[in-house]
């Protein structure tokens, strides 16, 4: 069979993506309908920037959940005579399978566009939930460091800037590698950084409902069984039911990658808590005898949402870009992930010769973060608006 | 003024010594130690073998002296064996059974030896730093003032189709880490078979193959435009793009200042409003954030070289890294965390200097 051309090549593609743009036309469709009762999501719409940036990022969202459909062939295996074919050749015996390397083959006869699928997925597994746990963590710490003041505050923030000093390479090379992975230091520090959120939403619920102990007792005890069972799986991989596991590699990596972030967010957030702190509605709060933490997660948290929904997103960004790091440098992935920073890695020995390989991870890659910038852009532009 | 300064740099070295006591602990963690035993006395050692052969070799101590003594604050360790011949730290560091008893350790200079360069860790440092400057004084050059153009025009006149342009390019330059526009501008500029090279080759517009190379390490002896633009642009574009917004935001602020609209209420023009009454005030914030900026650009550093094999610091750090080199990867860290907090420093005293409304008496 001939090789595809390129316009062959980007009509078959735009056919795989089929499942991502059915749900990006009804996500649009029901946005743009209902937006102006969706608060700060709906106003998104109004913004040209702000919408070509969610369509990106929501783009690589269902690329990522659609991937099984999405792919030509399986991400690892190994097609006979395909090595460093370009981008449309033409399998040679293609029996069952789909008939052409889309986007071409690597060094070792896997298929580009597959890979670069799948790669989304795991990338997305990672960095909102590494960026989330981040912002608890920054959020517990900051708004009582903010709000007290005092030596709280002076330890906290030396601390905090304790590890923003540390260059973040550096700080990879020493945490993720093989040889931390067999002691107890990335199992201690996940346990530390696992345990904030918890805490975290145990405090947030029961500041507010503590006066209606039923309630309180049921939404707690909830979140702590939750949280525990979550826990036990992530932290000591001993989850019974195989719910909640993560590899000691996909965890050192976490903790690595929520390590780096967390104090950036502390730093947002004990800002944003000293100004807040002086507005009259905290006076009349603590006029009225709230305690310090119904104060800080029910008064100021709120009203500090618009930079900090901006800041998740260019962090969501950053975290890929330090995923993509860890990847690049082989660190703490398996050789065999399709991950977009360990295929850059692996496409770059021959990218003089043979670019496709290391390039369309590095555009995948390049296109999310864009998209996750522009729309940090877009809502803070209409949060401002406000 | 003096006692911020003063109880600023004392920070900094409570800092200093807390960050490097951290990576004395991480890089003499039990099972490096053994792979240093297994790589430096044979890789088939028993277990026995390998904890005799740390004993000898002085890594037998409580974590706190070694660190010590690898400070330079504690005395090194020194062993006599049966038949009288002396070992110890600085005998080995020093060549003389003399030094035994001394200290010798990072403040005396010295720095150790380097498993994988064989040869003095300062000696190592040194060479790889002076590379290094070299290329951090073009990205630099490049750097500084292409975003402060970028930033100043596009603050200018905000919500202008400059501005949205500019701001764009600004954002799309941030989304790009290095390991993405270097592996695109290889692909573009640097490869003999695709991207615009054998185009312009086919042309004759250029001498070579390529346009610019992909491989930096001739640069080691000779920089030419051909081997030192990717690597240097590659480290400036993802830096650009931060320091250009931070310089509009600043711009925008400045040109609603009500000095603003007194001088164009005068008549003065745009471009005299612009160069000589909001540029100087709308250069501060950009200032604090270029140095802040600098240990960014160390992981670009470390990034661009390893991608262009130029062997510099960045380079050297990886290497040493990867192949468990103790003593090189710990004088790596002390520079790069030194290179840091300096620049902190500098920053917070120039945002002092510069801005007028902050005094600290």
């Amino acid at each position: 069979m001939d090789p595809l051309n390129w316009f062959e090549i980007l009509a078959r593609m735009a056919q795989q993506f089929l499942p991502v743009w059915v749900a990006l036309v009804v996500t649009y469709a029901l946005s743009i309908r209902f937006k102006r009762r969706l608060g700060l999501y709906g106003k998104l719409f109004d913004s040209t920037v702000g919408m070509i940036g969610f369509g990106i990022v929501m783009f690589w969202l269902f690329t990522a959940l659609f991937a099984d459909i999405v792919i030509t062939h399986d991400a690892l295996s190994q097609v006979s005579g395909m090595r460093n074919e370009p981008p449309g050749a033409a399998l040679r015996d293609p029996g069952d399978l789909y008939p052409y390397y889309l986007l071409g083959g690597d060094s070792l006869a896997r298929d580009v566009f597959s890979r670069m699928v799948m790669g989304a997925r795991e990338v997305l597994r990672i960095a909102p939930f590494a960026a989330m746990i981040s912002f608890m963590i920054g959020i517990t710490l900051g708004l009582p460091a903010g709000y007290f003041g005092g030596k709280l505050d002076t330890g906290l923030t030396f601390l905090a800037n304790l590890v923003l000093a540390f260059p973040v390479i550096l700080l990879f090379f020493l945490l993720v590698a093989p040889e931390i992975q067999e002691t107890i230091i990335p199992s201690v520090m996940a346990g530390v950084l696992f345990l904030v959120p918890i805490v975290f939403v145990t405090i947030l619920l029961n500041a507010r409902f503590f006066t209606q102990p039923a309630k309180r007792n049921l939404y707690v005890g909830g979140v702590l069984l939750v949280g525990v069972w979550a826990y036990t799986g992530l932290v000591f991989d001993a989850d019974p039911a195989g719910f909640w596991s993560m590899s000691p590699n996909l965890l050192n990596v976490f903790v690595a990658v929520v390590f780096v972030n967390a104090p950036t967010v502390f730093r947002i957030v004990r800002g944003i808590t000293l100004d807040i702190k002086t507005r009259d509605y905290v006076a009349a709060a603590q006029t009225r005898g709230e305690g310090p933490w119904y104060i800080m997660l029910w008064e100021i948290l709120p009203n500090a949402r618009g930079p900090l929904i901006v800041d998740f997103c260019l962090r969501i960004g950053y975290t890929t870009i330090l995923l993509g790091t860890l990847g690049f440098f082989g660190l703490g992935v398996s050789p065999e992930s399709p991950d977009w920073g360990s295929t850059i890695n692996a496409g770059r020995r021959l990218l003089t010769v043979y670019p496709h390989p290391a390039l369309v991870p590095a555009i995948a890659l390049m296109s999310l973060v864009l998209g996750l910038n522009l729309l940090a852009d877009g809502l803070r532009e209409e949060s401002l608006k406000d | 003024m003096l006692l911020f300064l003063l109880r600023r740099i004392g920070l900094m070295l409570v800092t200093a010594l807390c960050l490097t006591f951290v990576v004395f602990a991480l890089t003499n963690m039990p099972a490096k130690l053994e792979t240093l035993a297994k790589t430096q006395a044979g890789s088939r050692m028993s277990d026995a073998e390998v904890a005799s052969w740390l004993d000898r070799n002085g890594y037998g101590e409580p974590l706190v002296m070694r660190y010590g003594e690898w400070l330079g604050v504690w005395p090194g360790w020194v062993r006599e064996d049966e038949d009288g011949t002396v070992t110890g730290r600085c005998v080995t560091l020093r060549d003389t059974p003399e030094a035994a008893g001394e200290r010798c350790g990072l403040l005396q200079g010295d720095w150790g030896f380097s498993t994988r360069f064989r040869a003095d860790v300062a000696d190592v440092i040194t060479a790889r730093l002076g590379a290094t400057g070299l290329l951090m004084m073009w990205v630099l050059i490049v750097m500084v003032p292409m975003a402060l153009i970028v930033g100043v025009l596009a603050g200018m006149r905000e919500g202008s189709r400059t501005d949205r342009t500019l701001s764009t390019f600004a954002i799309a330059s941030t989304a790009t880490p290095e390991y993405v526009s270097g592996v695109l501008f290889i692909a573009l500029l640097a490869s003999s078979t695709v991207g615009i090279s054998p185009i312009l080759a086919e042309w004759g517009w250029i001498d070579g193959r390529v346009l610019f190379q992909g491989n930096a390490r001739s640069a080691m002896d000779n920089i030419t435009l051909s081997n030192f633009t990717l690597p240097v642009l590659t480290i400036a574009l993802y830096g650009m793009g931060y320091v250009a917004r931070i310089t509009r935001a600043s711009m925008t602020e400045v040109m609603t200042q009500q000095y603003i609209r007194t001088a164009r209420l005068k008549g003065v023009s745009f471009s005299k409003i612009v160069l000589r009454h909001a540029l100087r005030n709308a250069l501060i914030a950009p200032f604090t954030v270029i140095m802040l900026q600098i240990p960014w650009l160390l992981n670009g550093v470390v990034i661009s070289e390893v991608l262009f094999s130029y062997p510099g610091f960045g380079w050297t750090l990886y290497e040493a890294a990867v192949n468990n080199d103790i003593e090189l990867l710990l004088a790596s860290s002390v520079v790069a965390v030194v290179v840091v907090l300096v620049t902190q420093l500098i920053s917070d005293i120039g945002y002092v200097y510069l801005n007028p409304r902050i005094r600290i008496s």
